[in-house]
C-alpha cells in the first residue's frame, strides 16, 4: 500500500461505469467500485458520461456492483438522473436510500437584497464615509473626555494609579525602541547631511550645514521620525492588544469586576506615550545629528568640535522646547487613537486587520497634521 | 480488498524539553491499534497528553519517536505538504473550541473543504452544505450567520458539519461535549450515533463525559503513566486495577452513571 508504487494510493476499488446490452435489447449502464468524492473528482470523463447517459430514457441502471456510495458522488448521480430515481434499476437499499435521501434536502433559502435606490447609493459612497470619519471623532473626543474625568479621579486617589501598567508600557514602548529609532535616526542624518552638502559646496556656504541640521533634525523630523516608528511599531500593538482582548473576553471580564477599561488600559498607555515619546525625539535627533556630523566631517571637513560649537548658536533652545512638546503630544494622540481602534474590533479576525491598519493610518496622519499645526502656530518661535 | 486497521500507532514516544534543558516524557512507548468503524473514547486525567497524542494522530505534531499510520498511510514525512494533504483527506477533525473560520459565515466555513478540493459547481457546494447542515440538526437560514453569532452548542455542531463534509473514514474529536449543556450533550451524542450508523467512520474522542463513554463509545482507551493502561470495551477497562481507573471510574457520580450497564463495582 506504498504510494511510491501504486499509482492509485487510494484504498478500495476504482470506480467503473460500464455499458452493456441486455437480453431484451435495452441498454445496461453499470455502476461498480467506489464512488467516492476522491474517486469521481479526479475523473471528469465518467462524470461527463454519466450527465450524458441521465438524460437518455429507457435505460437500465444497475447499482448492485456498487462498494461505497458518499454524498457527493450520490448527488452527482442524482442531479445527472434529473431529480428522481429511473424506472428500470437495481442496487442495494443503502444506496438508493441515499440517492433519494436528495429528494428530502432543500435548496438555500434564498438572501433578498433590495434594490437600491440613487439616494441610498449616494449615502453609501459619499455620505457613510464622512459619518464614519465624524463618528470616530467624537468617539476619540469621548475617550479624551473619559480621560480627563479619570485623571481627575487618580488626583483625588493617588493610591489608585496604575504604576505597573505605566511602566510596563514605557519599557516596553521606550526602552525597546532605543536600537531601531537610533539606527534609523543616524541614517536620516548621514543622507541628510550629504544631500545638503552636495547644494552647499556649489554656493560656498558649508558652514550653513549645521544651521540646516540643526534646524531640521531638531525641530521637526527628531520628533517626527519618532511619532511616526512610534505609532507603527506601539500603536498598531496597542489596538492589537486591546482587540484580542475583546476576542477572548477579557474586556468583559475586566468590566464584571468592576475595572474601568479607561483607566486601566488606555490612562497607563497615553501616560507612557505622552511620557516616552518626547525622550525618544531627542534620542532620535542625537542620533540623527551624530550622523550628519559624521557625514559633515567626511565631506565638508567640518570638524565635530565647530559642529557642536556653533550648534546651540544657530539652534535657539526654544526650538528643543517646541519639540518637547510637539513630542508630548503626539505620543499622547498616538496611544489615543491607537485605544479608540481597539475598543472598535469586532470578535473576528478580519475586523482585527482592518482596525489595526487603520489605527497606524490615522495615528501617522493625525501626526502629521498636528505638525503642521504647531509649523502654523509657532511660526515666528525659535529663530535666530 | 485487505481490511487495514483505521489508526495504528507504534513505539511512539513523545517529550518536550523546556528552556533550561529539562525534559518531559508525555508518552512512553504507545503501542495502540483501533479497527475500522470503532468509536474510541480517549480519557486520561488533565495534562497527560490526550490531545497531544490526537494530535500527533491528525499529523500537526511530530512525535520524537515511532510512527503513527492512518488507514494504511504511514506519515513518516510528517508536516510535509502531501503528508498534510494525505491526513487531511482521512480525517474530518473537530477542534476543542470549534476553530470556525471567524470572518467567513456558516456556510463558506462548511463549503470551504468542498472549494479546497477542488470542487467549482457552486449548486452541488450548496446541496451538500445544506445536507450537512441539517444532518447535525441546524437550519439552512443559520448559514448567514457569522461564527460570533452562534451559540456554544451551534459553533460545535458548524464545526462537525465541517469536519463531516468530505465524510472523511475517520473522525477526531476533542472533547466535542465540553462546555455544552447535558441536554446538547445528549444531542451530540444521538447526532453522533446517528451519522455513524449511517458513515461507519471510525471516531476517536477526547472526553471526560462517563455519559459519553456509556452512550457512544465501542472502545475505551486510557492514557495514564504516559502509557495507554488499558484499551477494550467499557465493561473490561472497568475491571482494570489501575489506580487512575479507580479514581476515575469507581467513584460515586460514575456508579450513578454506570448503574444500568450491569457491571457489578468492586
Amino acid at each position: 500500500m506504498s504510494s511510491k508504487t501504486d499509482p492509485n494510493p487510494l484504498p478500495g476499488q476504482a470506480l467503473r461505469l460500464v455499458e452493456s446490452r441486455l437480453e431484451d435489447g435495452r441498454v445496461c449502464v453499470g455502476l461498480a467500485g467506489d464512488w467516492t468524492l476522491a474517486r469521481l473528482l479526479p475523473d471528469k470523463d465518467v462524470l461527463k458520461k454519466l450527465q450524458a447517459l441521465g438524460d437518455t430514457p429507457e435505460l437500465h441502471w444497475d447499482l448492485s456492483a456498487m462498494a461505497l456510495l458518499d454524498s457527493y458522488a450520490a448527488l452527482q448521480i442524482w442531479q445527472a438522473w434529473g431529480g428522481h430515481l429511473p424506472v428500470s434499476i437495481q442496487g442495494s437499499r443503502d444506496h438508493l436510500r441515499l440517492l433519494e435521501h436528495w429528494q428530502e434536502v432543500p435548496g438555500m433559502v434564498p438572501v433578498l437584497t433590495p434594490r437600491r435606490s440613487v439616494a441610498q447609493i449616494m449615502e453609501q459612497t459619499l455620505n457613510k464615509p464622512l459619518r464614519n470619519f465624524f463618528g470616530h471623532v467624537l468617539s476619540v473626543l469621548a475617550l479624551l473626555g473619559q480621560l480627563v474625568l479619570d485623571f481627575g479621579y487618580l488626583l483625588a486617589n493617588v493610591r489608585a494609579i496604575p504604576w505597573p501598567d505605566v511602566i510596563g508600557t514605557v519599557y516596553d514602548t521606550g526602552v525597546r525602541a532605543l536600537g531601531i529609532t537610533a539606527l534609523l535616526g543616524f541614517l536620516i542624518g548621514i543622507v541628510l547631511s550629504y544631500l545638503s552638502a552636495l547644494q552647499l559646496q556649489m554656493f560656498g556656504g558649508e558652514i550653513f550645514i549645521i544651521n540646516i541640521l540643526g534646524m531640521s533634525i531638531i525641530r521637526e523630523l527628531g520628533p517626527l521620525l519618532a511619532a511616526i516608528l512610534v505609532a507603527g511599531r506601539s500603536g498598531s500593538a496597542m489596538t492589537a492588544q486591546i482587540g484580542i482582548m475583546r476576542v477572548t473576553e477579557e474586556l468583559d471580564a475586566l468590566s464584571a469586576m468592576g475595572i474601568s477599561h479607561s483607566l486601566r488600559l488606555v490612562l497607563p498607555k497615553v501616560t507612557a506615550l505622552a511620557v516616552v515619546l518626547p525622550l525618544l525625539a531627542v534620542w532620535t535627533s542625537a542620533a540623527a545629528l551624530l550622523g550628519g556630523i559624521l557625514s559633515a566631517q567626511g565631506i565638508l571637513d567640518i570638524s565635530y568640535r565647530q559642529f557642536l560649537f556653533k550648534l546651540p548658536e544657530v539652534v535657539p533652545l526654544s526650538n528643543l522646547l517646541i519639540a518637547l512638546l510637539k513630542s508630548t503630544v503626539f505620543g499622547f494622540c498616538i496611544a489615543l487613537i491607537a485605544c479608540h481602534f481597539g475598543f472598535k474590533i469586532k470578535p473576528n479576525t478580519e475586523s482585527l486587520g482592518n482596525e489595526t491598519t487603520n489605527s497606524v493610518v490615522a495615528a501617522i496622519t493625525a501626526v502629521i497634521m498636528m505638525d503642521a499645526v504647531f509649523a502654523i502656530l509657532f511660526m515666528a518661535v525659535g529663530f535666530s | 480488498m485487505t481490511v487495514t486497521a483505521a489508526i495504528e500507532i507504534e513505539h511512539l514516544w513523545t517529550q518536550f524539553s523546556d528552556d533550561l534543558g529539562n525534559i518531559k516524557i508525555v508518552h512512553q512507548d504507545i503501542n495502540l491499534t483501533i479497527a475500522r468503524g470503532e468509536i474510541v473514547g480517549l480519557v486520561g486525567a488533565s495534562g497527560c497528553g490526550k490531545t497531544t497524542l490526537l494530535r500527533e494522530i491528525m499529523g500537526l505534531q511530530t512525535p520524537s519517536q515511532g510512527r503513527v499510520r492512518l488507514m494504511g498511510e504511514t506519515l513518516d514525512g510528517f508536516l510535509t505538504h502531501t503528508a498534510m494533504a494525505t491526513a487531511a483527506q482521512l480525517c474530518g477533525v473537530l477542534f476543542q473550541r470549534g476553530a470556525l473560520f471567524s470572518a467567513l459565515d456558516v456556510f463558506e466555513n462548511i463549503a470551504f473543504p468542498l472549494r479546497e478540493t477542488g470542487i467549482r459547481d457552486e449548486r452541488v457546494i450548496e446541496r451538500l452544505v445544506i445536507m450537512k447542515l441539517l444532518a447535525v440538526g441546524l437550519q439552512p437560514q443559520n448559514a448567514w450567520l457569522k461564527p460570533a453569532e452562534l451559540s456554544g452548542g451551534m459553533i460545535k455542531r458548524v464545526a462537525l458539519a465541517r469536519a463531516l463534509i468530505l465524510e472523511p473514514g475517520l473522525l477526531l474529536l476533542d472533547e466535542p461535549t465540553a462546555g455544552l449543556d447535558p441536554i446538547a450533550s445528549q444531542d451530540f451524542v444521538d447526532l453522533l450515533a446517528g451519522l455513524h450508523r449511517q458513515l461507519h467512520f471510525t471516531v476517536v474522542l477526547v472526553t471526560h463525559d462517563l455519559d459519553v463513554l456509556r452512550d457512544l463509545c465501542t472502545k475505551v482507551a486510557v492514557l495514564a503513566d504516559r502509557q495507554v493502561i488499558a484499551y477494550g470495551s467499557l465493561p473490561f477497562v472497568l475491571q482494570g486495577r489501575h489506580a487512575f481507573i479507580n479514581d476515575f471510574f469507581h467513584n460515586l457520580r460514575a456508579k450513578r452513571v454506570f448503574q444500568n450497564l450491569g457491571y457489578e463495582h468492586g
